[in-house]
């Protein structure tokens, strides 16, 4: 037993090469991240400082709260276009809360929730927009790419209906009512940090515990690496792609709402293409299209490769059109690194079989 | 084994000395095959034993390693099927190559359409050509029809006019009739005739003996990747094929169940529809005890596997009683089936039983995350340990639980997979072919687990198409053909003979002529 080739790193005969190459490329992410936050730092002035990564921090901790829900819906094999209006229709559902209210016509009343109550419907929407999703994915057999395509058209225009188009603005409530503190969410801070990043971290730390640490995150991997054997070894397939989508509204819900309080204001387009930086986000970190490969950490890394990218080219004064052009070459090139790496992983593993 | 059979100036195609080797095993060795004009060359051998290998490299399909082809007297060498296609060699494959949202006449059309002037593709000889070529077949499927809502004996009568419609001087036929009702057997044997009067070579694969004693005129026996033996047909008998087949090398036969406890799995009137007409599970009665090893032989579409898929609750439309320890399974989530004490390891352990992405660990314990659960979280350190416990009774090779299971053999990796089931703490397992795939040691091993397993008290099911694991690991063997149990022998009463013949034996036809 002991003298055999066993599949596995020490027992590979090309001895020290692929450890290296194999340790580089799986860390190819977080390389990224480094080289890019060296080149602003030398280039642009002030980048490093503290006051500008806090800037930084809050521009990507919208994006990246939206990624860790699309991770797990790519886990599973699927995908979900539907985030980016999520962000908008849960914006403009606390916007109308926050200035209307709910009319009750027949007593005549309008009930004013506060701003936990507002908070906690937008966030139910969210959900409820992703428990569509999985509905129309596990139980009509829609493809997921449709049927989120068909609910980012419906919650678009929710939004836009809520409003009739306008937006609501000056949200902060009114003291009479008991609904003010809404704009705390946005620009509020926690021990001297901003009330977003706490929420990222809170996020990240929870998601990346669903997925590595609990029986649920398990399964996620499973349905996505091998449907059909997870299905036959127990796990409820259906079930676990639903959560997926809903814990994806959630998330964008919740990043609609952070918009909305910086702005103080719910516009109906806003969160338009965010879904497009959330996979690019999630691709960017490792998570495979075809489900079953990635990791939270992996999509963080990601979101702020492409947040600090965007950032540092702002600052440097390279335009936008250009900035569109660059973020598109890394999207691509981390993929294709992406497929070197399987390739190599395969290839060492098969000779450290053969021996 | 030398000298032919026949006269020589009839060969038109020859394979000699041809071998194969994939990585791990000899699929093929040194094997002589002549095929004449004219007649029907068949092909036969247990699973295993390199008939399909050997179809292949004839059809062009993958290369041999060794040895070499002639053609009509001059060494070809096929880079592709199409290639073989273009010098005359056809196949019709065992599974359909057809391509169901087209039309039939679309099928039959597509690697060479009719064109009008080279553009695009004249539909009315496009049809006019389908319909010459099913009504040589004597079927009129009207051509217009999609390939999807023909019954698939239909279908198979598509793939052979498809074959026919380039014009082939070799056409190879892997087990043409498993998908054919009677009454279509007659009408693909008056086609063979009729080819064979126009001189084409027929090489025919099939594991019907007695079609094969109809319609063969020269055979070849293959075994364990060699030729066995060669004759003419009509000179020996059914028992002389399947005596060269299976050899009389014996296993080493496994000590008996040492004690049988009571029933551990009752089955009454199980049953699956065939959404063409008939059953693929034909109301099917057994009852295995705890303790014991029951073995399912039959042939490929037999039933078997749908019958176990059935039993784990893969197949909606199933109906029957299935009882373990007094309770009724019958409609129960397959979940909740694993909970009552059954598992499953599929026959396709790539498609239904591995998760490729995930490693050797979390692929054991997929099954049982409850029992590592605790409250929200999966408790890291008794998976772990529970896994390393199991690598070790399944003697899996693996330096650490952690390492990705596709960088496994497939031999350990079929042990993963039962590993899986096993961690459930079942009372009944089934295995579907456990040894495919896998090479002779970890079939061993394997069989060596199970017997470990009917020792702990457990029930096991395991089907074969392999008689020496049918007859060397088994308590009782279920023969299954066409969906029924065709017949049942305790250890002592089986025979090899017995086997193949009750699981070759054709059933009265059932309500399944064309309509």
């Amino acid at each position: 037993m002991s003298s055999e080739a066993l599949p596995t790193v020490k027992s590979d005969p090309s001895k020290r090469r692929r450890p290296l190459a194999l340790l580089l490329m799986s860390f190819r992410t977080f390389i990224a991240l480094i080289v890019v936050f060296v080149f602003f730092g030398v280039t642009t002035p002030n980048f490093l400082d503290v006051p500008t990564l806090i800037i930084v921090a809050k521009h990507v901790a919208v994006n990246a709260i939206l990624a860790i829900g699309m991770t797990f819906v790519i886990l599973t094999a699927g995908i979900d276009l539907s985030v980016g209006s999520i962000v908008g229709i849960s914006g403009m559902i606390a916007g109308a809360l926050l200035t209307r209210g709910i009319p009750l016509d027949v007593l005549d009343v309008t009930i004013f929730p506060n701003v936990i109550e507002t908070i906690a419907i937008s966030l139910g929407v969210g959900a409820g927009v992703g428990l569509i999703n999985g509905l129309l994915i596990t139980g009509l057999n829609v493809a997921p790419f449709i049927a989120t395509l068909g609910t980012l058209y419906v919650a678009r225009g929710a939004a836009l209906l809520i409003s009739d188009g306008a937006t609501f603005s000056n949200l902060v409530g009114d003291p009479n009512l008991g609904n003010t503190g809404f704009p705390f969410l946005g620009s509020g801070t926690l021990l001297g940090v901003p009330v977003s990043i706490v929420a990222l971290v809170i996020f990240a730390a929870v998601a990346a515990y669903v997925a590595g640490r609990t029986p649920f995150g398990r399964q996620v991997y499973a349905v996505g690496g091998n449907e059909r054997a997870a299905a036959l070894s127990g796990v409820r397939v259906n079930r676990i792609k639903v959560c997926a989508y809903m814990i994806s509204g959630f998330c964008a819900a919740f990043a609609g709402l952070v918009i909305a309080s910086e702005l103080v204001a719910a516009h109906p387009a806003s969160g338009e293409t965010f879904e497009l930086n959330a996979i690019a986000a999630a691709v960017l970190g490792g998570t495979s299209l075809s489900g079953g490969r990635g990791t939270i950490a992996g999509t963080l890394i990601g979101a702020f490769v492409i947040g600090v990218l965007s950032d540092g080219l702002v600052m440097l004064g390279v335009s936008s059109f250009w900035q569109m052009v660059i973020k598109g070459i890394v999207i691509i090139a981390a993929v294709v690194l992406d497929q070197m790496q399987r390739r190599m992983y395969r290839r060492f593993a098969l000779e450290a079989q053969l021996g | 084994m030398s000298a032919s059979v026949g006269p020589d100036n009839d060969i038109i195609l020859k394979a000699e000395g041809v071998g194969k080797v994939f990585p791990g095993t000899i699929a093929l060795q040194e094997v002589d095959f002549e095929v004449r004009r004219g007649a029907v060359n068949v092909l036969v051998g247990e699973n295993g034993a390199g008939k399909s290998t050997l179809m292949k490299i004839l059809a062009g399909a993958t290369e041999p390693t060794t040895g070499r082809l002639l053609l009509r007297g001059q060494q070809v060498s096929f880079q592709s099927v199409r290639d073989a296609a273009r010098q005359g060699i056809g196949i019709i494959y065992q599974e359909l190559n057809l391509c169901p949202n087209l039309s039939v006449a679309e099928n039959l059309g597509l690697i060479d359409p009719p064109t009008r002037f080279g553009f695009d593709i004249d539909r009315t000889r496009q049809v006019e050509k389908a319909k010459a070529l099913l009504a040589r077949l004597e079927h009129p499927i009207d051509p217009s029809r999609l390939v999807d809502d023909l019954r698939i004996g239909q279908q198979q009568i598509v793939e052979i006019a498809k074959a026919l419609a380039a014009d082939v001087d070799v056409l190879i036929m892997d087990e043409p009739t498993s998908a054919l009702s009677a009454a279509e057997v007659d009408i693909l044997f008056k086609v063979i005739r009729d080819l064979k009067a126009h001189g084409v070579a027929i090489i025919y694969i099939s594991h019907r003996l007695e079609e094969i004693m109809r319609i063969g005129d020269y055979i070849t026996v293959l075994r364990d990747g060699r030729r066995q033996a060669d004759a003419l047909v009509e000179d020996i008998s059914v028992d002389w094929i399947i005596e060269r087949m299976v050899g009389s090398t014996k296993l080493a036969l496994q000590e008996k169940a040492s004690r049988l406890g009571g029933n551990a799995l009752t089955v009454q009137g199980l049953s699956l529809p065939r959404a063409a007409g008939g059953f693929l599970v034909d109301h099917v009665d057994f009852s295995v005890q705890a303790g014991e090893i029951v073995c399912f032989y039959g042939l490929l579409g037999a039933g078997r596997s749908e019958l176990f898929e059935c039993l784990m609750g893969l197949q909606p439309q199933a109906v029957g009683r299935i009882e373990i320890g007094g309770r009724d399974l019958s409609g129960l989530s397959i979940s909740d089936r694993i909970k009552r004490g059954l598992v499953l390891v599929p026959e396709d352990r790539q498609r239904d039983g591995l998760v490729q992405t995930l490693s050797v660990r979390a692929n054991l314990s997929l099954a049982s995350l409850r029992r590592f659960t605790r409250f929200f979280s999966l408790d890291a350190a008794s998976e772990k340990s529970e896994a390393r416990d199991m690598i070790k009774r399944m003697t899996i090779k693996v330096s650490s639980p952690e390492v990705e299971v596709t960088a496994l053999s497939g031999g350990n990796q079929q042990k993963v997979v039962i590993g899986k089931g096993l961690m459930t703490g079942p009372s009944v397992v089934l295995l579907d072919e456990p040894s495919r795939g896998v090479d002779v040691g970890a079939k061993a091993e394997i069989f060596r687990v199970m017997r470990q397993l009917s020792d702990a008290g457990l029930a096991v099911i395991f089907s074969t198409s392999d008689l020496k694991e049918a007859l060397g690991y088994a308590d009782r063997i279920v023969v299954m053909s066409r969906g029924q149990i065709a017949a049942e022998y305790s250890r002592d009463e089986a025979t090899e003979a017995a086997l193949v013949e009750a699981s070759t034996a054709a059933f009265p036809a059932q309500e399944r002529l064309v309509s």
